[in-house]
């Protein structure tokens, strides 16, 4: 059984305050993320990451279409109390403390109230806010927030994690305590669907992404596939500042950097470059053949689809 | 009640504890001792009805605007500052969270009555040096008045649940002012004919009979009011907040929350 099931999930709103007119927000779509995956649903602003979470979540209906979580309907509460979500910079009750709201949470998802002060205290730990919990929420930084956000959608051990942006508004260390979380997350077996643009955090993270623009999927695969690509090229780097004049010749694009050198090569002229950099004397640190990343994949996905409604227009 | 409508409900009171809502009490109480003490100078042989009067008036009034300012953003500043996301992804129904921040607000208020209710006593005491058995009628009348408050709380909701916190106010205000004035609807109803008449009767049925609930005259007067009062008054407030909450649930069934 799929973690989730969308089919042909679709959003059209109605705007405009005389004479509606339909905006399409979503465009049928169609996705299955497997139990114990990392998805990531990758898309620029504005292109239904949300719409589509906030339609899984039933907190929008949709025009046309279903998905099942879990293999249930999507309002069905008992697959609710196997779910977790995070919403996109998530504002919560400020004038509660982070114990008081995960404890309400609690209450909410059915945890056992003799288990309920236990697996609040873990959760605070486990986000860093042990020292905060009797603080009220309003106090919180944005980091703070997010922590707690991440603590209330898995306090209550859901089976699939729902984050929306998880790592908007964390410093660099906040962001990889979340990347760290997510892994252990997976670890534990369970499912995470996450929505970002932060395209190093999927990359670094996910088994699978999809891409989502203006409404519509644009390409879905696993990372490793969608990055495999080898661009005919090689990159060299060495200890030094000198570039050999046998890497100019090749015409090979060269950056120094303190006192390392990284060069971008023609694979074909690999050896020759390696035997200028041993005619110097030059101590190699690294050779390695240039793969796309999965940025260079979502720009091409867009430049494509920027491309194309360019001609339909 | 259903575990999860009491934890939204508590909530609720909580909210309200701590956005300050009660502590108005203080400054009532404070300000009915000082009515009491003022109008125990400046009236002869008329202190009781005065103070009566005064007091439960503004227990109403007070009541009134706290849950029509309160009402008006339980849904709405839910909605707005998105922490109902958080609430609705779990396995709560839409019509728990309704019921849930109506029996919130509902507790609210009658706490809040019953504080207030402390100071109309007080004042009263201090005013007339003892209690009349008479004065028990002044309990019928509160509880008139917290009946009157699940009606305005209902409709509160009702409105928030599909428009601006604003509009709201405004709608549920007028509500309020119109059915305080619903008898003399109905007055006017039976002094017209033709499509007036029929008008003017749909409007006196369809908005609440607040002045059906008010019986404040009537206890500062040392009057009784009647049990088939008080079991027609209940009968007619559970029935038209049910049916006005019902409305608010349908509505917000169907809500998409942007």
């Amino acid at each position: 059984m799929a973690a989730i099931a969308i089919l042909g999930l679709e959003k059209t709103y109605m705007v405009g305050f005389w004479r509606k007119k339909p905006k399409c927000a979503l465009r049928p779509l169609h996705l299955t993320v497997q139990q114990g995956e990392i998805f990531g649903f990758l898309g620029p602003n504005g292109a239904g990451k949300t719409t589509t979470l906030k339609l899984l979540m039933g907190l929008v209906f949709p025009s046309g279409g279903s998905a099942r979580i879990l293999g249930c309907e999507i309002n069905d509460p008992k697959m609710k109390a196997q779910i977790g979500f995070l919403p996109e910079q998530p504002y919560f009750y400020d004038y509660l403390t982070a114990r008081e709201l995960l404890e309400y949470y609690g209450q909410l998802s059915g945890v056992d109230s003799r288990q309920r002060d236990q697996k609040v205290d873990e959760m605070l730990s486990r986000v860093g806010l042990a020292e905060s919990g009797n603080v009220q929420l309003r106090k919180f930084s944005k980091g703070m927030l997010q922590r707690v956000g991440i603590a209330q959608a898995i306090l209550h051990d859901p089976k699939v994690v729902f984050l929306d942006e998880p790592m908007s508004g964390l410093d660099p260390m906040g962001r990889r305590e979340v990347r760290d979380l997510i892994e252990q997350l997976k670890h534990e077996g369970k499912t995470v669907f996450f929505s970002t643009h932060i395209l190093s955090d999927a990359e670094a993270l996910c088994d699978r992404v999809a891409i989502l623009n203006r409404g519509e999927l644009r390409g879905i695969g696993a990372v490793a596939d969608l990055t495999s690509t080898v661009h005919g090229r090689v990159e060299l780097v060495w200890h030094g500042t000198t570039v050999p004049r046998a890497l100019q010749t090749i015409g090979a694009e060269c950056h120094v950097s303190g006192d390392t050198v990284r060069a971008l090569v023609p694979e074909s002229s690999q050896d020759a470059a390696l035997d200028g950099l041993r005619r110097e004397q030059l101590r190699l640190i690294s050779l390695t053949p240039v793969r796309s990343s999965l940025e260079d994949y979502f720009v091409e996905k867009l430049k494509t689809e920027t491309a194309l409604a360019e001609l339909r227009s | 009640m259903n575990a999860r409508v009491s934890h939204i409900a508590r909530n609720t009171f909580r909210e309200a504890v701590r956005d300050r809502v009660l502590y108005n009490l203080i400054a009532f109480a404070v300000l009915m001792c000082a009515a009491a003490i003022l109008v125990g100078k400046i009236s002869i042989n008329i202190e009781r009805l005065v103070v009566i009067n005064l007091g439960l008036t503004a227990v109403s009034l007070f009541g009134i605007i706290i849950s029509i300012f309160v009402g008006i953003g339980l849904v709405s500043k839910e909605i707005e500052k998105r922490t109902l996301y958080t609430v609705l992804s779990r396995p709560v129904r839409r019509w728990e969270f309704i019921l849930g921040k109506f029996f919130g607000l509902a507790g609210t208020l009658a706490v809040n009555t019953f504080f207030m209710a402390i100071g109309v006593f007080g004042a009263l005491l201090y005013v007339a040096h003892h209690f009349q058995r008479a004065d028990a009628w002044l309990l019928v009348a509160l509880y008139f008045i917290i009946l009157q408050f699940l009606i305005i709380t209902a409709l509160a909701l009702l409105f928030s649940s599909f428009s601006s916190p604003l509009l709201s106010a405004v709608f549920a205000f007028s509500l309020f002012v119109i059915g305080s004035f619903a008898e003399d609807l109905r007055g006017f109803a039976a002094m017209t004919t033709g499509i007036t008449r029929w008008l003017a009767l749909g409007s006196a049925y369809l908005v609440p009979n607040f002045s059906a609930l008010n019986v404040i005259s009537s206890v500062a007067h040392a009057q009784p009011v009647s049990a088939q009062l008080v079991i027609y008054n209940t009968a007619y407030a559970l029935i038209y907040a049910m049916m006005v909450l019902s409305g608010a649930v349908i509505i917000f069934e169907h809500r998409n929350l942007k």
